[in-house]
């Protein structure tokens, strides 16, 4: 990686990363990527988060599912760990709690493959900086 | 396989069950699959949407649609009209209690915006661990800005415009504090970052740099940038190894994107940041002690002034603010210190984020908007108080913080306010206690917690909080005595008005508060030797019920110390005399005979 | 300038000046308990931890505490509001509740500082009773660690370390539980304690006392087989007087040697007199180096450092042992003094040296420790068998219910008695130099010395450095008190910087002066400078002013020893440094 050495390249850079992103997203197929942020903080490791996380990408690889499961920070749900973020390709992004390997697995036979929600979403009631 | 259409999301949190939102979804299910709708329609239970006063909730997907105070009786309707003739139910839809219209979605509803993140706003939205995801997020564009488009003293004014207090507990105003670091003379100054979290059940700064490392370097780099400072130190416990490895990660990629180091992006302003490791100790918050222990000495408190802006880190000045802190300033640059300072009351602006714990339903991290009461916390983001018990105490501030009771509740939070109340803001811990919580339990509880936690320099907090806690065991054993409640408090007066750190000085506060608001809990312990809550174990009496016992001879053979006495299949009796209280009896009666006295 | 009232009354003082000067400056006395300060020493202890001198400060939220905040333009102090009373006699009460209230037999009885600030505040109660912390005792060859009556005022923290540099002595643990202690809460003897004292010195209570050998200084003098023999160091006689409520700075040699000789002692000797022979041999040795050097020797040692002081010593083994060979190999005037009592004297009283009792009198506690080392004994049996400090020669004094006031002045016994006024001078910063100067000018130069007051030598500063003129030689001298002080000069040296032939070194500020084992001076730094003035006094009233010119030094070469540095010399006057580190 090349310094960044100015705000005017910093600014392009933002717009490279942020078009990476959407590419990553929207992508050749865009119909079919599955976005999948486990929340990967102490509370959420201490909970089984990496297990979670592993299962994810271990399942979907066997079932040849095409997903992007990454790490993030903590969702602040911490009653309810481990947490994940699920977003289907067009959707509403989809918060489940209490994610173990079980759920996990229920989450990707029905929520990812058949589309049908599954227990335990957690209502997100919170404003963005930029509402 | 099944295809759903539609989805109806029914509330399963502990407040909405208590009022039949499984009846709801029975009742939904068994009426779908009358219609035949089964395969068209599912129904799921969610968590708690934490609006549970107007529970129980019904959402219907995808349009969003937002039912309240559903009853089992109302399911009927909703499919008919809603899911087949694709009507919705005016008369269970939320009414805007400021319009009086009707609202659909709970996007638009207030209470659904009572939550706004700043200080988290990445948080468990970005990759820590991937710098790119924060730059495509408008990460480094306020250092940048600030490099590039204004001089220090502009951008210290933005952030004192902004209003923005220190959020480590103090709430002095952090761009005066740069200020004043800035305008002494020195060509040596330091930027720290104090992520020494102590307060227990508070780890909303293990949070942020856990889930957002970079936007503390860029707040830092910022600060150092506007004080004229070259170098940073983050001050942080060593038992937060999750947050050291992301921010290690963090800083490596920062100086090889050459957002830290020298000559950033391509200005004359070079800087770079340090991890120093606490050993955790809840003193090392403390910004002098903090400082000591990062010199290596050890880690206690000095007389201020001078203040580390004027004296600090190797006798430099030295400007300390902590996570939270931090995390708040890229936006402020960003935004402008009209948009925060729009946020929350007249002294306190923007948010606050709080670690929600004890007995509240949905305990977790939030962050508010100053101003927001201890009602809203609670109740709507809390979910409520577990298990449908009786609110009876919060506790904000931390150990040293005070315990309000239910006539605060509607108390806008804020630093002045809480202060007020006879608490105060903290670094954000918020515990909720209910029924069957003890006040003089848990004032000795906090008083344990800072007796572990004084460093032991100055006579007050060493000697005085032991003497506290003394007197608080006295009473909880129900040997206590009326002297001892105006000892509690003339000598907590004293520790206050003569400790050295803010540590001792507000170490006296759950004692004081308790005093104050539950008066009545200290009586029964010392005139009638009784716990109201029945915490205090040595006020309990285990008595037999002669009308239930039947002489089953079970709790005789279990009591441990042989306290149990009587013929078979005849009344029991308990010798007072001999009982340890371990409640064995108590729990192993299957007739119910044993109770509490 | 800073306008402000304290109880009421108007005044103006200098920005930085704190609440206490300020107050002190205007009559008003606000008590205090861990602050200390030394005035024009640079000694300094504020940590603003007891909370005893908190004072209410009109519109500041808590009370203020008066050591350590500064005044501010228009403060409305108040030293005796309730509050601040209130508060205070709490906070006292607070750390009498934690302290073994064992007043009566406390070897600080009657000169503990709490002990007064309870009787100042008229303590009759304490209301809030509890546990008390405990801990082990420590007992070393000089020190005492009595833990139980620490209130951790951290006085002997800030003499450990900031002005000692010796670093053995600091705060561990949290809370209740704190205690100062040496690293890994180790014994003091297993340290690097140098066993200087100071941490005595300034202990407001009983927590650090000296090893107390008063019981066997009786068993000994009420012993009919043992002859016992007493020698007094320097700086005792501008000290003692201060034990039987004398003005500081009043010499009592007289009454001293009467007191001595009340108490039984068979000969009352004086450190002194070994003092003029630690001159004639470090002295020789000095200038052996120097005329080597000047020679073109490029091997040869400079500069030489004195060996007077035991905890110096101590302080060079543990800390700078590869110096060890730099400073000189003379005994100390007490060891010396012992190595030829019991010997010489022995042999001329026809004494077995195991029936011979050597007690020393001195300001010192690190004595107590120098005398017990094994390479100052012959045989199992030391050269010195007690060392006493002031305070507890004091303390025999008083046993043998002695008016020690109404003594008349009696003379030292011969011939061990005797001394000059370049010995008397040994007892503060700068004498040990001086007496070597006014002895080395005239050896190396044949001429008499006219001028015999150094002022340039003398003073309170803690580095001092002076060039003296030995007819057209000139010598650089360098003088430290304060083992901080020191450290900077033996970095020096350990860098090649070094620009002095010669370095005094004491351990303690001002000398033996202020020694540990010297009545306490409870903070008064004048209290030394009257010592120094007294023993300058001393040494202006004798009539022989120079070492070599002592006639019984020169009866004991002649006798015995032969003459300076010669084998016996070496064998009875010299010793060697080991690596403690």
């Amino acid at each position: 990686m090349s310094k960044v050495k100015s705000l005017a390249d910093l600014k392009k850079l933002k717009e490279e990363v942020q078009s990476k992103i959407k590419l990553r997203e929207k992508g050749d197929h865009p119909e079919n990527l599955i976005q999948i942020k486990v929340s990967m903080a102490t509370c959420g490791i201490a909970s089984g988060a990496k297990d979670t996380m592993n299962h994810f990408i271990e399942e979907l690889d066997h079932q040849g599912i095409d997903a992007l499961v990454t790490q993030t920070g903590c969702m602040g749900f911490c009653y309810a760990e481990p947490t994940i973020e699920l977003t289907m390709p067009g959707r509403e992004p989809v918060i489940y709690g209490y994610v173990d390997k079980e759920k996990a697995q229920e989450i990707i036979d029905k929520h990812i493959k058949r589309n049908e929600l599954v227990d335990g979403i957690i209502p997100v009631s919170y404003k963005t900086i930029d509402e | 396989m099944a295809n759903y259409k539609m989805h109806l999301l029914v509330c399963g949190g502990t407040g909405c069950k208590a009022s039949q939102s499984g009846p709801i979804r029975r009742n939904f299910q068994t009426q779908l699959e009358e219609m035949g709708l089964e395969q068209d329609v599912q129904v799921i239970h969610t968590g708690c949407f934490g609006f549970c006063e107007q529970g129980p909730i019904v959402k219907i997907q995808p349009d969003n649609t937002f039912y309240v105070s559903v009853s089992p009786g109302d399911t009927k309707e909703i499919i008919e009209e809603h899911l087949i003739k694709g009507r919705k139910v005016e008369r269970l839809l939320y009414t805007d209690p400021n319009t009086q219209m009707p609202i659909t979605e709970s996007k638009n509803m207030d209470f659904y915006k009572k939550q706004v993140r700043i200080a988290l706003r990445n948080c468990g939205f970005i990759n820590p661990e991937n710098v790119e995801e924060y730059i495509a997020n408008e990460g480094y564009a306020a250092l940048g800005k600030c490099l590039e488009e204004l001089t220090p003293e502009q951008a210290i004014q933005t952030i004192m415009d902004s209003g923005l207090r220190g959020r480590g507990g103090g709430g002095f105003p952090t761009g005066l504090k740069w200020d004043i670091t800035r305008k002494v003379e020195n060509n040596q100054k330091y930027v720290v970052c104090n992520a020494d979290e102590g307060d227990p059940g508070a780890f909303m700064d293990r949070s942020i740099l856990e889930g957002d490392p970079h936007t503390v370097i860029e707040a830092m780099a910022i600060c150092g940038y506007c004080i004229g400072a070259d170098k940073g130190l983050v001050y942080i416990r060593a038992e937060y190894p999750l947050a050291i490895e992301r921010l290690k990660t963090a800083l490596k990629q920062a100086r090889e994107y050459g957002l830290l180091g020298k000559n950033i992006l391509g200005s004359e302003f070079s800087f770079d940041i340090e991890i120093r490791y606490g050993a955790g100790a809840f003193v090392c918050g403390e910004e002098t002690a903090l400082i000591h222990s990062m010199e290596g000495k050890r880690g206690e408190p000095t007389f201020k002034p001078p203040f580390p802006s004027q004296e600090g880190y190797l006798g430099k000045p030295t400007n300390v603010n902590n996570v939270e802190t931090f995390a708040n300033i890229p936006p402020i640059i960003n935004k402008g210190a009209a948009w925060f300072s729009s946020i929350g009351t007249e002294k306190s602006k923007g948010t606050k984020v709080f670690a929600l714990a004890g007995k509240i339903n949905n305990v977790g991290l939030i962050e508010v908007p100053m101003g927001t009461t201890l009602r809203e916390v609670i109740y709507d983001i809390g979910g409520g108080i577990k298990n449908g018990k009786e609110f009876k105490s919060v506790q904000t501030g931390g150990p040293s913080g005070g315990c309000l009771t239910k006539d605060f509740l509607d108390t806008p939070i804020d630093y002045d306010n809480l202060l007020a109340a006879g608490s105060m803001m903290g670094s954000g811990g918020m515990i909720v206690m209910d029924e069957d919580d003890c006040m003089v339990s848990i004032a000795k509880f906090y008083l344990e917690f800072t007796l572990d936690e004084s460093c032991g320099k100055c006579t007050p907090c060493r000697i005085g909080n032991k003497r506290l806690h003394e007197i608080l065991d006295k009473i909880t054993e129900g040997k206590g005595t009326a002297e001892d409640l105006t000892k509690l408090r003339m000598l907590s007066h004293v520790i206050k008005d003569t400790s050295l750190c803010g540590l001792g000085q507000t170490s006296p506060n759950p004692v004081l508060s308790t005093l104050d608001n539950f008066m009545n809990e200290y009586e029964a312990h010392v005139n009638d030797s009784h716990c109201p809550a029945g915490q205090c174990k040595a006020l309990l009496q285990y008595q037999i019920d002669d009308e239930k016992c039947t002489g089953c001879t079970l709790c005789f053979r279990i009591c441990p110390v042989g306290a149990i006495s009587g013929e078979k299949r005849s009344p029991h009796y308990i010798d007072q005399s001999l009982c340890i209280k371990c409640g064995a009896c108590f729990e192993k009666c299957k007739f119910n005979a044993i109770k509490i006295a | 300038m800073i306008n402000l009232t304290i109880d009421k009354k108007p005044l103006v003082v200098k920005k930085g000046t704190t609440i206490l000067e300020a107050a002190s400056s205007i009559g008003i006395d606000i008590p205090t308990l861990c602050h200390m300060n030394l005035h024009d020493m640079n000694i300094e202890n504020n940590p603003g931890g007891c909370r005893v001198c908190v004072v209410e400060v009109k519109g500041r939220r808590n009370l203020a505490p008066a050591c350590c905040t500064e005044v501010a333009e228009g403060m409305e102090i108040s030293s005796h509001s309730i509050r601040a009373i209130n508060a205070r006699r709490t906070v006292v009460e607070l750390i009498l509740s934690d302290h073994p209230a064992d007043c009566l037999v406390c070897a600080k009885s009657g000169n503990c500082d709490l002990q007064d600030l309870a009787h100042h505040l008229g303590i009759r109660e304490i209301h809030y009773q509890g546990e008390q912390s405990h801990y082990r005792e420590d007992t070393s060859p000089a020190i005492i660690r009595e833990m139980d009556k620490c209130i951790l005022c951290r006085r002997c923290e800030t003499m450990c370390n900031q002005v000692q540099t010796v670093g053995v002595l600091s705060t561990i643990n949290r809370g209740f539980h704190c205690v100062v202690s040496p690293a890994f809460e180790m014994n003091l003897d297993h340290s690097s304690c140098t066993y200087c004292g100071q941490c005595v010195a300034v202990c407001p209570t009983g927590a650090l006392t000296e090893v107390d050998e008063t019981g066997a200084v009786i068993r000994a003098l009420s012993d009919p087989t043992k002859t016992v023999i007493v020698q007094t160091a320097p700086a005792v006689r501008a000290a003692l007087g201060e034990e039987f409520g004398m003005e500081a700075g009043t010499l009592v040699t007289g009454k001293m040697a009467a007191a001595l000789r009340r108490l039984g002692f068979d000969y009352v000797f004086d450190t002194d007199f070994a003092a003029d022979l630690t001159i004639m041999e470090e002295g020789t040795e000095l200038l052996g180096r120097l005329n080597k050097y000047l020679a073109g020797d490029q091997e040869v040692k400079l500069p030489i450092l004195t060996s007077c002081c035991p905890a110096w010593v101590k302080f060079f083994e543990h800390q700078f042992p590869d110096l060890k060979d730099i400073p000189s190999t003379a005994r100390s005037p007490q060891q010396m003094f012992g190595a030829i009592a019991k010997t010489y004297f022995a042999d001329k009283m026809k004494v077995k040296r195991e029936d011979l009792v050597v007690v020393s009198i001195m300001p010192c506690v690190a004595k107590k420790y120098e005398s017990s080392r094994d390479e100052f004994a012959v045989n199992g049996n030391p050269d010195v068998d007690h060392a006493l400090t002031t305070r507890e020669l004091a303390q025999l004094i008083n046993l043998a219910n002695i008016d020690f006031k109404a003594l008349p002045n009696e003379e030292f016994d011969q011939p061990m008695g005797e001394s000059t006024g370049a010995s008397v001078i040994f007892g503060t910063t700068g004498g040990v130099i001086e007496a070597a100067v006014r002895t080395a000018y005239e050896v190396q130069t044949g001429k008499t010395l006219e001028r015999l007051d150094f002022e340039e030598l003398r003073g309170m500063e803690g580095l001092r450095k002076a060039t003296i003129d030995f007819d057209g030689l000139p010598i650089n001298i360098g003088i430290a008190h304060g083992l901080g002080n020191a450290r900077k000069l033996l970095e020096e040296i350990k860098a090649g910087k070094s620009e002095f032939h010669a370095i005094e070194i004491m351990s303690c500020p001002g000398g033996c002066i202020g020694g540990g084992g010297q009545p306490y001076h409870h903070g008064d730094v004048e209290v030394l400078k009257k010592r120094q003035k007294a023993i300058y006094a001393e040494d202006k009233s004798k009539t022989i002013r120079k070492s070599h010119e002592n006639p019984y030094i020169k009866k004991l070469y002649d006798e015995f020893l032969g003459e300076p540095l010669s084998e016996k010399a070496h064998h009875l006057l010299h010793t060697e440094y080991f690596d403690r580190s």
